[in-house]
C-alpha cells in the first residue's frame, strides 16, 4: 500500500516536472519565432540605414542562438563546471579565428586596393 | 529543471531511467565535444564566405540570387522540426507509448525534408540565374556554406530513420535512448547554425 502511495507520488511529480519542461520548449519556440520575424520583416519591407540593419540582425542572431542554448538545448548556470567550460572555450576560439582571419583578410584587401576595401 | 544532479549539458534522462542515465554522463559529453568541434568547423567556412563577399567576379551577388520568402519559409520548417524534437525527447523522457515517441520523430523527419526539398529548389534557381559554384569566389563560398548545413540534415535525417528502425527492432534499450538523446543535440546544434546562415548570408546580403 505504501509502495503505491509512494508511485503516485513520484508520477505526480515527473508529471509535473513534464510540464515544467514542456513549458521550456513553448518559450523557446515563442521567443525563436518573435526573433525571427522581426529580422526578416525590417529587411523585407523597412527602409533604413545598412549599417543600422546589419547591427539589429546581428544582435537578434545572437540572442536567438542564446535563446536556443536555454530552451531547446537546456544549457545554463547549473551544469557540471567541465561541460560549461567547453562550451565557453569553444566559444573564445570560435570568435578568435573568425574575428582573426575578417580582420586579416579585410585588412589585406585595404592594403592591396582589392574591390570590396573600404 | 530538477533538484537531481545534471549528468551532462542538455535534457537528461533523469534517475527514473537507472542504468541508461548512469550510462548517458560520458557518452553525451562526448557529443558535445564533437558538436563544438563541428560548431569550429562551421565558423571557419563562415569566415570564408564572409571575407569571400565581394570577390563576385563580374558575376551575379546576393540580390541577384537569394529569394527571402524561400529562405523565411525554410527557417520556420527547421524551427518546427527542432521544437517536435523536443516532444520526442520529453516522450522519451517521461515514458509514453512508442507510437508517441516515433510519431514525434516522423513528423520532425517530414519537416526535415521539406526543409532540404526548399533548399534544392533555391539552388535550382540559383543555377538557372547563373549561380554556379565556378562561377566566383563569392559562389564558390556560397556553395561551401549553406549546403555543408543541408548535407548535416541530410545526415541527421538518415540518423532519425535509423533509429526508429531501432526503436521497432529492439525496442527502448540503452543504445536506442542515448542515440535519441544525441540526435536530439544534433538537431538542436543545426537550427542554431541555420541562425546564423539565415542572418549572416540571406539578412545580411539583402539590406
Amino acid at each position: 500500500m505504501s509502495e503505491q502511495a509512494h508511485n503516485m507520488e513520484s508520477q505526480t511529480k515527473a508529471a509535473q516536472e513534464e510540464r515544467k519542461e514542456f513549458r521550456s520548449y513553448a518559450w523557446g519556440i515563442g521567443l525563436a519565432l518573435l526573433l525571427t520575424v522581426v529580422p526578416f520583416g525590417l529587411v523585407q519591407w523597412m527602409a533604413m540605414p545598412r549599417v543600422t540593419l546589419l547591427i539589429i540582425i546581428g544582435a537578434f542572431a545572437l540572442v536567438q542562438m542564446l535563446v536556443h542554448f536555454r530552451f531547446f538545448l537546456h544549457i545554463g548556470f547549473r551544469q557540471k563546471r567541465e561541460d560549461l567550460q567547453l562550451i565557453l572555450f569553444s566559444t573564445v576560439l570560435l570568435i578568435i579565428m573568425v574575428a582573426g582571419t575578417i580582420w586579416i583578410m579585410a585588412s589585406l584587401a585595404t592594403r592591396m586596393a582589392l574591390p570590396g576595401s573600404p | 529543471m530538477s533538484e537531481q544532479a545534471i549528468k551532462h549539458p542538455g535534457l537528461n534522462l533523469g534517475p527514473a531511467h537507472g542504468k541508461d542515465d548512469e550510462a548517458a554522463g560520458t557518452v553525451m559529453f562526448g557529443f558535445w565535444v564533437f558538436l563544438m568541434s563541428d560548431a569550429i568547423l562551421f565558423a571557419m567556412v563562415f569566415a570564408t564566405y564572409v571575407t569571400s563577399l565581394h570577390a563576385t567576379a563580374g558575376g551575379p551577388g546576393p540580390r541577384d540570387l537569394y529569394d527571402i520568402k524561400s529562405v523565411f519559409i525554410e527557417t520556420m520548417l527547421l524551427l518546427a522540426s527542432s521544437f517536435t524534437f523536443g516532444m520526442a525527447s520529453l516522450a522519451l523522457k517521461y515514458k509514453h507509448r512508442k507510437a508517441r515517441l516515433i510519431g514525434w520523430m516522423v513528423v520532425t523527419l517530414v519537416l526535415g525534408v521539406a526543409f532540404l526539398g526548399f533548399e534544392l529548389h533555391d539552388f535550382s534557381s540559383m543555377f538557372v540565374k547563373g549561380g554556379v559554384p565556378s562561377r566566383s569566389g563569392f559562389l564558390s563560398a556560397f556553395f561551401d556554406l549553406v549546403p555543408l548545413h543541408g548535407l548535416h540534415v541530410t545526415a541527421g535525417g538518415i540518423w532519425l530513420i535509423c533509429l526508429v528502425g531501432q526503436i521497432v527492432r529492439y525496442g527502448l534499450d540503452t543504445k536506442t535512448k542515448l542515440g535519441i538523446m544525441r540526435l536530439a543535440l544534433f538537431w538542436h546544434f543545426l537550427d542554431i547554425v541555420w541562425i546564423a546562415i539565415f542572418s549572416v548570408v540571406y539578412l545580411a546580403g539583402l539590406t
